[in-house]
């Protein structure tokens, strides 16, 4: 029996129980009311119904996942104790692929064999997948009726299946938001292994403290000695994210959030802060390709022309400068936030001393919203230093140590990329740089979180 | 508190009057809040603003230094002056007006800032000050003035905030007293206070009336009745009777008036 016939079967199930279950409820419910007591029942009959439903479906359902992964490996051990199976060769490769064609003739995605010692595993392939399939099916099947059948007795008048229902429901709610966090977890892990396997090869200190970037030479044969020192690549993400981009994005996103909190019409505001926003939603690669096709070039002729020696077409400046502009919404809305969170009453406090408003903003709001400000910056920092499409578009490869905005530097995740593009063996130090690298701004952006959330939330009690 | 109850108000020919007020009508949008109030302010006597909520008395307060320019919707007809000066007039800066008048509001509302700070910080903007020594001089008269010195002079680097509520509030007078105002409204200014900073607060206003105009909004008619010499009651946008405080008290001659005081309503 087929995998969706099976399933449509058990759905079938299903709803005969739960119809079953809640009508026996619903004349359980008659009966007591015939009898005079309106509180006999202890859940309406709806939840009887979900009640047998899921005893139906869900252990079946638990099976069938289980199954689905515990058969493959039982009809491949049945097809290999056929005596087809002894004249295969010893080795894994050339077996298992022997044994792939096998099972594609016998599912019908393929019509012929290739390799004639497939032809002769034809039969006993499908033998076992019949013989499991079946096996399966009605295991699933008798769980389902077990299920369904031991639940169905238990639907009396004080039964609290109202009680059961809702723990379900409940669970099924846990495990899908413990979902998220075992990814994350997992994601960790993974990081950490890689970088340990990393580390292994290349020592920590000369990775977070040496100066020369060339994977490259150590995929050579050189060695791995001084080739991963990933200072250069700190330091162009920290000059283009952190230093550049923010130039641009602190003061014109503090800007228009008080020109937008304090002066615009609310007509006004009520347009220009949704379009504003709509800055966020461009997706990066196409800032990326504004900075390298439009922003870089002109950058470059403009240092060429005012005579800076070593201007390159993919500059830091002209990253730093379109991400800058990408990170103008984050510090905006945050500063936004925090300038209205400010109480009226401090501002009628100033006002009412003669303050202008100009002075207002800079005396009182400004200082008041602080917190919330430097909250923002701090998540556009971390926002900015993991951003790719941009700098892998403008920022080049050159891993260079400079403090010249018009030459080229690269970035962490400039390099990630550079390390795991194309065909790579994961085993070399050269792609274990990437998890490496992954894993410090990984634990970077972490930590430059937790402290703008906290900064945040303290600023935030407050004033409450 | 008897001893501050009812000092005689002085004699009408005596009073300097500092602020006039003729048929002022204050709209919010098609709203009219006040329909025509005409008014004087003198500088000897404490001016008390009383009637139910929502009838116009904060509004008409905050007409005396522009404050309702904040309020995109709001719109003042009639003249208003301060010592003949219109303060509508277009010639008027809003700023030299508000340091000229000055405020206190409902619920305090010190800057997040130091003690001193707070009270530096209307002389930093007008430029009061010409140096360090100068502004200590500043900060530590208002802060007497607001009957705070004694309370804070340890720790006027602290901040303003985390004091308790009414001295807060006495460190906003205090901060509206640095930038030597002619005149003080005041809104309320206890609504948020418990009865002992409250009597603080009453005690407070006696001492600086003479120095400053001074005109308190209150919605406690004992308060009026305590700290003011002139009452004004208003009810739904009307200046309904203005005159001598134990006048309005033991005698008024308006019927609506009557019923306020008697506790008819409001």
């Amino acid at each position: 029996m087929t995998g969706p016939a099976i399933l449509l079967l058990l759905a079938g199930l299903g709803a005969i129980a739960w119809v079953s279950a809640r009508a026996r409820a619903l004349r359980l419910q008659g009966a007591a009311r015939a009898s005079g007591r309106r509180d006999a029942m202890h859940s309406l009959p709806g939840y009887h119904g979900w009640y047998v439903a899921l005893w139906t479906l869900v252990p079946a359902g638990i099976f069938l996942a289980v199954w689905a992964n515990v058969a493959p490996g039982l009809v491949v051990q049945q097809v290999l104790s056929s005596p087809a199976a002894q004249s295969l060769p010893a080795d894994d490769f050339s077996r298992s692929a022997i044994l792939g064609e096998a099972r594609a003739i016998a599912t019908g995605q393929q019509a012929g064999a290739f390799n004639p010692l497939s032809q002769g595993l034809v039969d006993p392939y499908r033998d076992a997948l019949g013989k499991f399939g079946m096996a399966g099916a009605a295991l699933a099947l008798v769980l389902a009726f077990a299920g369904g059948a031991y639940a169905f007795t238990r639907v009396r008048p004080d039964f609290r299946a109202r009680t059961r229902v809702e723990r379900l429901v409940m669970a099924t709610l846990l495990i899908a938001s413990l979902l998220a966090i075992i990814t994350t977890l997992g994601i960790v892990v993974s990081l950490l292994w890689e970088s340990f396997r990393f580390f292994s090869m290349v020592s920590p200190i000369d990775f977070l403290f040496g100066t020369k970037w060339s994977p490259q030479s150590a995929a050579l044969g050189y060695g791995n000695d001084d080739a991963f020192g990933a200072v250069p690549l700190f330091w162009g993400t920290i000059f283009i994210g952190a230093v550049i981009a923010m130039a641009v994005a602190i003061p014109l996103g503090l800007m228009s959030a008080i020109y937008l909190t304090q002066y615009a019409s609310p007509t006004l505001r009520k347009w220009m802060k949704p379009t504003l926003e709509m800055l966020a939603g461009v997706p990066t690669v196409v800032y990326g390709y504004f900075a390298a096709l439009t922003i870089a070039p002109a950058l470059r002729d403009f240092a060429v022309m005012i005579g800076i020696h070593g201007a390159s077409s993919e500059s830091a400046l002209a990253a730093g400068l379109v991400m800058g502009v990408m990170i103008i919404p984050f510090v905006s809305s945050m500063a936004d936030d925090s300038i209205a969170a400010v109480p009226q009453s401090m501002r009628d406090g100033s006002l009412a001393m003669g303050a202008t408003t100009s002075e207002t903003i800079r005396r009182v709001l400004i200082p008041a919203a602080l917190p919330g400000v430097v909250g923002g910056v701090l998540l556009a920092v971390s926002r900015a230093i993991g951003e790719t499409m941009i700098v892998v578009m403008a920022a080049g490869l050159a891993a260079n140590l400079t403090l010249n905005p018009f030459a080229s530097v690269t970035t962490v995740t400039t390099q990630i990329v550079q390390l795991l593009t194309g065909d790579q063996e994961f085993d070399s130090a050269k792609t274990l740089a990437a998890f490496a690298l992954g894993l410090v701004l990984f634990v970077v952006t972490l930590l430059l979180n937790i402290v703008a959330l906290r900064v945040v939330k303290k600023y935030r009690e407050a004033y409450e | 508190m008897t001893a501050m109850i009812q000092e005689q108000a002085k004699p009408a020919a005596a009073v300097e009057t500092k602020m006039t007020a003729r048929d002022v009508k204050v709209f919010y949008g098609e709203k009219q809040a006040i329909k025509g109030v005409s008014i004087d302010v003198d500088m000897d006597n404490v001016t008390a603003f009383i009637g139910p909520s929502g009838c116009g008395k904060s509004t008409f307060l905050r007409t005396l230094n522009r404050m309702n320019d904040t309020v995109a919707s709001a719109r003042v007809e009639g003249t208003i002056t301060l010592d003949g000066e219109d303060i509508y007039a277009p010639a008027m800066d809003v700023v030299q007006l508000r340091a000229r008048v000055g405020m206190v509001f409902q619920k305090p509302n010190p800057f997040p800032k130091s003690i001193y700070e707070n009270i530096a910080y209307g002389p930093r903007i007008h430029g009061l000050a010409s140096g360090k020594a100068d502004l200590d001089v500043i900060v530590e008269k208002s802060l007497r003035r607001a009957g705070l010195w004694d309370e804070v002079k340890d720790r006027l680097h602290d901040s303003g905030t985390a004091l308790s509520g009414g001295q807060q509030q006495r460190l906003c007078i205090g901060r509206a007293i640095a930038v030597e105002p002619e005149v003080i409204l005041m809104d309320e200014p206890c609504s948020a206070l418990d009865p002992i900073a409250t009597a603080k607060i009453e005690e407070l206003i006696h001492e600086l009336r003479g120095r400053y105009a001074i005109v308190i909004v209150t919605h406690n008619m004992q308060q009026a009745a305590r700290v003011s010499q002139r009452t004004a009651f208003f009810h739904l946008g009307e200046l309904v009777e203005y005159g001598v405080t134990s006048d309005i008290f033991t005698n008024p001659k308006q019927e609506r008036t009557k019923d306020y005081i008697t506790g008819r309503y409001g």
